[in-house]
């Protein structure tokens, strides 16, 4: 893993885009790193396209502006790729991951000329199939930590399962479906 | 053992009023400080504090249950932003006049209009003259540590005056970064319990609290009320002095980042610092002198402390997220610019706009600022450069 990892999520209001950059926070603050977790927030309301962010590091991390050249992307909601120049500033080194039913072939046309990597992800069909329900923020995160590395798999399952069992306190029910989730992602992010 | 949690600033100062436990607690909700009412009434009917939460109908009201509140003896603190700082406003003379050493979590948060939800100092700035006492933080770490000394600057006997402590809306009341918290006992002790001197509910000395003042005593009270802010400024420093020792931080009225030998100051207040410091380090790798003083207490303003810390650089960069409509740059470069030049300060002296509405702010945004200081230390300031909006569109 590099020093500073930069995360920059695209999304649509209340889809889950912040609660996967929170979560993702989260998961990296458990195994030691440096963390930031934040949303830009406009006027806010279902639908309209919103970006969260992530820091990673293993240094104190000061700077507190939005990132403008990171090293990953994500996109929860592929439609936003024909409005949102989504792979601004990405590095080529990094990747961009898109929530897609699609394969890569039909997605790149509308990268605007991005030469690094493609990761696709079906959080959809995953997310219903475990969960019974459209909740894509939980396939994202497994698919982000994948590509990403920021932590290996066992320990991101140890730490998640930890973490929800905490959460989920109240509601046990859907905490094998939330993993599950995020296991066939981690499996099935190409 | 201190631990170490991730938090957002405002989910930090929620946590260190559930280690206060202070008395009573009136507000109203208002972004982006609306978490801080919701998490300390979760906390309350948790049962984890017995705090007297009140959910009153506007913020002129949580001010003035605030001030009742206080008179009466209790410890007492509101959180609000904004226009809810606005609406409290002829309430916020009331509680410093009458003494109250009431505790405000302000999120700080750009004045209506345009309507914008986000950060900008023009709410506290606006407040300035209130007579509050003003501590602004860079991240989570100093919104939390400073609401755990928030109390024992307010309520020491030679201060009692009300203290507002702001952090940065969204940037740092929203941001999830890594924390390091206190015990609750140790928060508890440091903090101590609170005994007022007089208070209403005091049936053996019957007192009045806010009633008329004539101009026969009126003016006395308000040279005590200054002589309390200036007393605050040696309160501020004592406390933080006991704070670095439960906690091994240190804090003082303002922050110095390798300003020492520095040609080239840049002086802001908030969470733009941090970003800052990471210009200042690619500047000093490259052989820049270049530095930052960051202001932590705004009220009481530490003029001749400042001046003395700047008195080797030759060009300043006084930054100030809030216009106040002078045609004379923000609050505080006429505040800093005084200070230089009652202190005799030569320097070149830059005011630069940044950040209203939320605008971002970059590292490469810093700077730039230190390119153009450079520039003003040799050739001096240009007349259209001395007042200046960073990344404006003309």
């Amino acid at each position: 893993m590099n020093d500073l990892i930069e995360i920059r999520w695209h999304g649509r209001g209340g889809q889950g885009a912040k609660t996967a950059a929170m979560l993702l926070a989260d998961v990296a603050f458990s195994i030691g790193k440096q963390v930031q977790g934040f949303p830009e927030y406009g006027p806010e309301r279902m639908g309209a396209p919103i970006t969260a962010y992530n820091r990673i590091s293993d240094r104190e991390l000061r700077v507190h502006s939005n990132i403008y050249h990171p090293d990953y992307v994500a996109v929860v909601d592929e439609t936003l790729l024909h409005d949102v120049d989504v792979t601004s500033g990405l590095s080529v080194d990094g990747g961009i991951l898109i929530n897609t039913d699609k394969n890569k072939d039909e997605l790149i046309p509308l990268l605007r000329g991005y030469q690094g990597n493609v990761y696709t992800i079906d959080a959809r069909k995953i997310s219903e199939e475990a969960l019974g329900k459209y909740f894509p923020n939980m396939p994202m995160l497994a698919a982000m930590v994948k590509i990403t590395g920021v932590m290996d798999e066992e320990r991101f399952f140890k730490e998640m399962q930890t973490s929800l069992e905490h959460k989920f306190a109240k509601k046990p029910e859907v905490l094998e479906g939330n993993m599950k989730a995020l296991r066939m992602a981690f499996k099935e992010v190409q | 053992m201190a631990i170490k949690e991730r938090m957002s600033g405002n989910e930090a100062v929620a946590y260190a009023i559930m280690q206060i436990n202070p008395d009573v607690m009136p507000a109203f909700p208002i972004t982006p400080s609306t978490e801080l009412p919701q998490f300390v009434s979760n906390y309350v009917a948790n049962g984890k504090i017995d705090t007297e939460f009140i959910p009153v109908e506007s913020e002129h009201s949580s001010m003035s249950a605030a001030i009742g509140a206080s008179a009466a003896g209790a410890r007492t603190l509101t959180a609000t932003s904004s226009c809810g700082l606005a609406y409290m406003w002829e309430m916020l003379y009331v509680a410093a006049s009458d003494r109250l050493p009431i505790a405000l979590a302000l999120v700080n948060r750009g004045l209506t209009g345009p309507l914008n939800i986000n950060c900008e100092h023009s709410d506290s700035m606006g407040a300035r003259d209130s007579g509050w006492i003003q501590i602004y933080a860079e991240n989570n770490q100093e919104a939390y540590d400073n609401f755990v000394m928030a109390y024992r600057i307010a309520e020491h006997k030679d201060v009692m005056l009300p203290i507002m402590a702001c952090m940065d809306g969204f940037i740092t009341s929203h941001a999830v970064m890594n924390i390091t918290l206190l015990e609750d006992d140790v928060v508890k002790d440091f903090v101590g319990e609170y005994k007022p001197e007089h208070f209403l509910l005091n049936k053996e000395e019957v007192m009045a609290i806010g009633p008329y003042g004539v101009s026969n005593y009126c003016m006395e009270a308000k040279r005590a009320q200054a002589q309390a802010m200036m007393n605050a400024k040696q309160v501020i420093l004592d406390v933080a002095e006991e704070f670095e020792k439960i906690s091994g931080r240190k804090y003082g009225l303002f922050e110095e980042y390798r300003l020492e030998d520095a040609d080239y100051a840049i002086v802001a207040i908030g969470s733009a610092c941090g970003t800052a410091k990471d210009a200042v380090d690619k500047l000093r790798d490259k052989g820049i002198k270049a530095g930052l003083l960051k202001i932590r207490v705004f009220r009481p303003f530490p003029a001749k402390e400042l001046a003395e810390a700047l008195k080797s650089c030759k060009a300043i960069a006084i930054m100030d997220r809030a216009e106040s409509y002078s045609a004379n740059g923000g609050p505080l470069a006429a505040e800093l610019g005084a200070a230089l030049f009652k202190y005799k300060n030569q320097a070149e002296v830059l005011n630069l706009m940044y950040g209203l509405s939320g605008r971002d702010i970059t590292v490469e945004d810093f700077e730039k600022v230190y390119e153009d200081l450079a520039d003003a230390a040799v050739n001096g300031v240009k007349e259209d450069a001395e007042y200046r909006y960073i990344g404006i569109r003309e």
